[in-house]
C-alpha cells in the first residue's frame, strides 16, 4: 500500500495494533505526539526499540491532561517503573485505556489504579480524602470530607473490611452511568 | 445515517443561550439553573405560537385586508384622533395601536380576503383553537417525557461513590471549563451532603406540629386579605369607570393592574418568612411555598377575570343603545334630502366620523395586554432595585457601616427559583387567555421572554450568591408541568366560555354580525366543502357521540401517563 514509513516496521505495527484500540494512521499520529514533546531525546526511528522514556512533568503538560486533576497518578499508573516516566508503549497504552474502544471492565481496572494514592491494592480513607480533595480543589470543611469519605465507605464496601477492594470497587463502578462517558480521553 | 448526525449536530447547535446556561449551572448548580432550562423552553412555545398567530393571522391582514381608514372600524374615531399619537396613549394600547392588526377589532368580518381568497374570520378561529391546542399537547409531551427520565436513572445506592468517581470529566482541557466544573463538582457534594444531613435529624414533633398548624393560619389570613384587597380594588375602578377616566391622575386609572403586581411582589416574600416557622426539608418546604403561591395568584387572576365579565356585560347593555343611537344617526344624515322607504347611493362619510358600537374584545385584549406589560416592569424593576442596588449598597457602603453587611442583614440576595418560576407560568397562562383577543400577545410575550433571559442571567451571575442551603429540585420538574398543566386548563376557560356564549360585538372583528363566534364553522362548512360533508359532520357533533369521545380521549391520555411511570418504576427496579 501506498506510504512508506521509516518510523516502525510492519511487525510493529500490526503488534502495535493488536495490543490497542488503535488502528494504524493513530499509531502513527500518537508517535507524532510523543517526538514533538521532546524531539531531542525521541529518536523518529523507532525500528530498533530504542529504550526512551519521558519524564512525567513533560507528559502532563499535555494540553489533553494539564487541567485534570489526577493527572500525575494516571501517568504513575501506566508508567513500568512506577515513578512516572513513559516509554512510548507505556505512552500509547495510556490513551488505548482511555479512549473511546476500551471496554468497560479494562477501565476499571486502571481506573482503580489510578484512585489509589498509596499503591497498596486498597481504595482506603487516606486515599478517598485526597481523590475528594483534588475533586474539590479543598473547599469542603473537614467535617463534610469525614462525611462523604463514610459515606461512600458505607455505600461501596461489601466485604467489609472498611477500605475498597477491587471486587467492590468494580461492583459499584459497573452500574454507574456516566463512568464511560466521563473516563475518556480523545487524542 | 450520516444526514441523520449532521442533523442532530445542526438541531444541537441552534439550541440558544447553552453556555450561559452551564456557567450558571456550574456557579449556582442545577435547580438554579433549571429556571433558566425553563425559561428557555417557555421561550421557544412562545416562539411557536407566535409564529401561528403572526403568520397566519396579522400578516394576512396587513398585506390582503383593507387598508387602514377604509372601514370604520380601522379608523381612529375622530374624539380621539388629536391624542392618538402620543406617547402615552400608545403605551396604554389605546389610539394607533389600538386601531391596527394588534388587536381584534379591526379584523374585517369578509368570508374571504385578497387575490388568495384567504378565510380570515375561519383562519382567526382555527388559529385560537390551535394555540391552546398545541400547547395542550407539548405539555403533555414533556410531562411523559420527564416522567420516563425521572424513574430511569435516579437510583441513589451509589449516591457518593459515583459522584466521588465519575463525576469528573476527563475529556476537559479547557482552564475556565475546568474551573466550572470544580466548582459545579463542589456544589453537588454540598447538595448531597445537606440532603444526607437532613436525613440524620431528629425533631420535637408536638413543637413543629404547632408551629405548622399556626403557620398555615398565617398564610390563610394572608390569602384571604389579598383576595378582598384586589376585590375592592376592583369595585373602586368600576366606581371610577362609571364616573368618567378623565377625572382621575395615573394611579387610578391603573390601580388595579399596580396592586395585583405589588401583591404579587410582597406576598411570596411574606410566605417565605411564615415557612420558616415550619422547619421542613428544603424540598418539601419548597413546595408549600409554591402551593401557597400559586393559590394567591390564582385568587387574583380569577378576581380579576371576574371583573373583566362585569364590564363585558355592561358593553353588551351598552351595545343596544349604540345601535338604536346609529339608526337615528343616519337617518339624520338623509335628512330632509330622500323620503323615507326608498334605495338611495350611501352618503360618502369618513369612516372616523361615524358612531362606533362598543368592543368588548378588544377591551379584554387590552387589559390584558396591559396586565402583561405592568407584571413585565414590576418584575424587572424588583431585579434592579431588590437584587442590584441591594448588591450595590452592601458591596459599596460596608467599609463604613457598623455591622458587616455582607454576613448580616441585607447582605447579597439568593435567587428565589420559586418565586420567579410562579411568575413565568402565570404569566403564561394571561397570554393563553388574551391571545384570541389581541393577537399581539404571543409576540409581547416573545419579546418579554427574550430580554428576561439576558436581565435575569445578568443580575443573577452580578448581584446573587448561591444559596446556603443548596439542594437538587431535578424532581420538582413535574412539579412545575403539573402546575402549567393545570393553568393552561384554568386559562382556557373564560376564553373558551366567552367563544361559546357569548354573541361577538356587532361591530368589530372578524365575527361581527354572528350570533356566535363558532358559527364560522358551519359557515364554512356550508361554502367551502361538499354538501355531504356538511351533513356527516351534523351527525358527528351530536353531544352524544362527543361525550364518549372526550372520556375515551381522557382515558387515553391516563393510560399513556401510567404506562410512561411504570416504565421508569420497571428500569429502576432492573
Amino acid at each position: 500500500m501506498g506510504n512508506k514509513q521509516t518510523i516502525f516496521t510492519d511487525e510493529q505495527l500490526d503488534a502495535y495494533q493488536d495490543c490497542t484500540f488503535f488502528t494504524r494512521k493513530e499509531i502513527l499520529r500518537l508517535h507524532g505526539r510523543y517526538h514533538e514533546m521532546a524531539p531531542n531525546v525521541v529518536p523518529m526511528d523507532y525500528t530498533k526499540d530504542p529504550d526512551v522514556k519521558l519524564p512525567m512533568q513533560l507528559i502532563i503538560n499535555m494540553p489533553e491532561l494539564k487541567e485534570n486533576p489526577f493527572r500525575e497518578r494516571i501517568v504513575e499508573s501506566f508508567s513500568e517503573d512506577g515513578e512516572g516516566s513513559l516509554s512510548f508503549n507505556d505512552f500509547v497504552d495510556m490513551f488505548s485505556v482511555l479512549s473511546e474502544m476500551a471496554p468497560r471492565e479494562l477501565k476499571a481496572i486502571y481506573a482503580f489504579k489510578i484512585y489509589d494514592f498509596n499503591t497498596d491494592n486498597f481504595i482506603c480513607k487516606s486515599d478517598l480524602e485526597k481523590t475528594l480533595n483534588k475533586l474539590t480543589r479543598e473547599e469542603l470543611t473537614a467535617e463534610e470530607i469525614t462525611l462523604v469519605c463514610e459515606k461512600v465507605i458505607e455505600e461501596a464496601d461489601m466485604d467489609g473490611d472498611g477500605k475498597l477492594g477491587f471486587a467492590d470497587f468494580e461492583n459499584m463502578i459497573s452500574k454507574a452511568p456516566d463512568f464511560l462517558s466521563t473516563f475518556h480521553i480523545r487524542i | 445515517m450520516k444526514f441523520q448526525r449532521d442533523f442532530e449536530n445542526f438541531k444541537t447547535a441552534c439550541i440558544p443561550w447553552e453556555m450561559k446556561i452551564k456557567e450558571i449551572e456550574s456557579h449556582f448548580g442545577s435547580s438554579v439553573a433549571s429556571y433558566f432550562i425553563f425559561l428557555r423552553w417557555m421561550y421557544g412555545i412562545n416562539m411557536i405560537l407566535f409564529g401561528l398567530t403572526f403568520g397566519l393571522v396579522m400578516v394576512p391582514e396587513a398585506l390582503m385586508g383593507k387598508p387602514y381608514g377604509s372601514l370604520p372600524r380601522k379608523t381612529v374615531p375622530r374624539a380621539e384622533e388629536a391624542s392618538a399619537m402620543n406617547f402615552a396613549t400608545l403605551w396604554d394600547f389605546s389610539g394607533f395601536a389600538q386601531y391596527s392588526v394588534l388587536f381584534y377589532g379591526y379584523y374585517n368580518n369578509q368570508r374571504t380576503i385578497g387575490w388568495l381568497k384567504f378565510r380570515m374570520p375561519l383562519s382567526y378561529f382555527l388559529v385560537g383553537v390551535g394555540t391552546i391546542g398545541y400547547s395542550f399537547m407539548i405539555v403533555i409531551r414533556t410531562m411523559a417525557r420527564n416522567a420516563n427520565e425521572d424513574g430511569g436513572g435516579d437510583d441513589t445506592s451509589f449516591n457518593f461513590s459515583w459522584k466521588m468517581f465519575t463525576s469528573w470529566d476527563y475529556l476537559i482541557g479547557n482552564p475556565e471549563t475546568a474551573d466550572n466544573k470544580f466548582a459545579s463538582i463542589t456544589t453537588s457534594f454540598k447538595e448531597a451532603i445537606v440532603e444526607e444531613q437532613e436525613s440524620r435529624k431528629e425533631e420535637n414533633i408536638h413543637l413543629t406540629r404547632f408551629l405548622r398548624v399556626l403557620a398555615n393560619f398565617l398564610a390563610l389570613c394572608t390569602l384571604a386579605g389579598s383576595g378582598y384587597l384586589i376585590f375592592f380594588v376592583v369595585r373602586r375602578s368600576q366606581k371610577f369607570a362609571l364616573e368618567g377616566l378623565e377625572n382621575y391622575g395615573w394611579w387610578e386609572r391603573n390601580e388595579v393592574n399596580m396592586v395585583m403586581s405589588l401583591l404579587g411582589m410582597f406576598c411570596p416574600t411574606l410566605f417565605d418568612v411564615i415557612s420558616s416557622l415550619e422547619n421542613y426539608h428544603p424540598r418539601i418546604a419548597l413546595r408549600w411555598q409554591l402551593g401557597r403561591i400559586f393559590a394567591l395568584f390564582l385568587g387574583n387572576l380569577y378576581t380579576f377575570i371576574i371583573a373583566l365579565m362585569d364590564e363585558i356585560n355592561l358593553k353588551l347593555e351598552e351595545e343596544k343603545i349604540v345601535k338604536y343611537n346609529m339608526s337615528i344617526w343616519e337617518a339624520s344624515l338623509y335628512n330632509g334630502t330622500i323620503p323615507e322607504n326608498s334605495t338611495a347611493p350611501p352618503i360618502e362619510v369618513d369612516p372616523a366620523d361615524v358612531p362606533r358600537g362598543p368592543c368588548w374584545e378588544t377591551m379584554v385584549g387590552q387589559e390584558f395586554v396591559r396586565l402583561t406589560v405592568s407584571d413585565t416592569m414590576t418584575t424587572y424593576i424588583t431585579i434592579l432595585i431588590g437584587d442590584f442596588l441591594r448588591a450595590v449598597f452592601v458591596r459599596f457602603f460596608n467599609y463604613c457601616w457598623c455591622w458587616d453587611l455582607e454576613y448580616g442583614f441585607p447582605s447579597y440576595s439568593e435567587f428565589d427559583i420559586s418565586g420567579n418560576v410562579l411568575g413565568l407560568i402565570f404569566n403564561q397562562g394571561m397570554i393563553w387567555m388574551g391571545s384570541f383577543y389581541a393577537p399581539c400577545l404571543p409576540a409581547i410575550n416573545v419579546f418579554r421572554l427574550h430580554t428576561s433571559m439576558y436581565l435575569q442571567c445578568w443580575a443573577v451571575m452580578c448581584c446573587n450568591v448561591p444559596q446556603e442551603r443548596v439542594f437538587k429540585a431535578s424532581r420538582s420538574n413535574n412539579f412545575y408541568m403539573a402546575m402549567l398543566l393545570f393553568i393552561l386548563f384554568l386559562s382556557t376557560l373564560p376564553a373558551v366560555y366567552t367563544i361559546v356564549s357569548i354573541p361577538p360585538s356587532f361591530d368589530c372583528g372578524p365575527f361581527s354580525g354572528k350570533t356566535r363566534m363558532f358559527e364560522v364553522i358551519s359557515e364554512t362548512l356550508e361554502h367551502d366543502f361538499p354538501s355531504w360533508f356538511g351533513k356527516v359532520f351534523g351527525y358527528a357533533s351530536n353531544p352524544g357521540l362527543i361525550l364518549p369521545f372526550i372520556l375515551l380521549m381522557v382515558c387515553d391520555l391516563t393510560l399513556h401517563y401510567r404506562t410512561a411511570n411504570k416504565h421508569g418504576e420497571d428500569y429502576r427496579i432492573q
